[in-house]
């Protein structure tokens, strides 16, 4: 296992996430491959109760990321995928291409 | 008082004043999300942090504190207040939302928190079901119990009149 949850609240990265969302797996995969620490926040099914996301992001789907190391906040997985690997990723490594997608 | 017997929880055994509380980590649930957090990285760094126990959300033991806890404005007048439930996150963090109460609880279906803080209560009639007494301990920033209250019958609900007295919250 690489990545780690952190219980302190002060993870470099914050990751909104909703449970069993397929495009939030995605990304916790890529957290996890590239031994990100970050911090998990389940938010609620209904779109109308993601405020926070909303005040976080402008959006209201998730996955969204908030990364304090490099100041980005970030929504939709494939862009999200996409900067993880520019930022944390090997050099040359293959960009995804798959669609992306939210919840 | 009823002129029946009220059933007895048993004397309080819980986390005696002067000994330290157990640390522990679970989603702390507010209105709006979850995420892991640990007590010793909540509570007050300078100043008294006060730990709830109520039976689960859904029940009106639950309900009535925290309503009584809202209109006496603790959230504002405590240095720092926090919860602790047998719910999952999702009952949690919607009776929150809708009774728009401003507090953040722990939420622990295993019911292991209240077990270590000694104020479980195993449900009658409900098999595997175990849920917190209702509960007050006052905690110090390194989680030294300052003060307790632990309800001993079923329901008894604490003298809140007295407790703020206790917690300087007058």
């Amino acid at each position: 296992m690489g990545a780690s949850a952190s219980a302190d609240g002060d993870a470099p990265i914050t990751f909104y996430r909703l449970q069993a969302c397929p495009y939030c797996e995605r990304v916790a995969r890529l957290l996890e491959e590239y031994d990100l620490t970050y911090q998990s926040r389940f938010v609620e099914p209904m779109h109308s109760r993601r405020d926070v996301v909303k005040r976080v992001a402008g959006v209201r789907t998730v996955p969204v990321i908030v990364d304090d190391e490099t100041g980005v906040t970030m929504a939709e997985s494939a862009n999200i995928v996409s900067y993880l690997e520019k930022t944390y990723g090997d050099d040359g490594a293959e960009a995804t291409t798959a669609a992306g997608g939210e919840n | 008082m009823p002129d029946f017997e009220v059933v007895d929880l048993g004397p309080a055994d819980g986390v005696e004043s002067g000994t330290k509380a157990a640390d522990f980590a679970r989603p702390l649930v507010t209105d709006e999300f979850w995420e892991d957090r640990s007590l010793s990285d909540v509570v007050a760094d300078d100043g008294r942090t006060i730990l709830v126990f109520t039976p689960m959300i859904g029940s009106f033991v639950g309900k009535y504190v925290w309503e009584e806890l809202d209109e006496r404005d603790w959230f504002d007048r405590a240095d720092r207040i926090v919860g602790v439930t047998a719910s999952t996150p999702y009952g949690v963090s919607r009776f929150l939302d809708e009774n728009e109460f401003p507090f953040a609880i722990f939420s622990d279906p295993s019911n292991e928190i209240a077990d270590a803080y000694g104020v479980p209560h195993d449900l009658d009639g409900m098999a595997g079901l175990s849920e917190p007494r209702i509960a007050v301990f006052a905690l110090e920033p390194d989680l030294t119990v300052e003060t307790s209250w632990v309800a001993t019958e079923w329901p008894e609900f604490p003298d809140y009149d007295d407790l703020e007295r206790q917690l300087g919250l007058e």
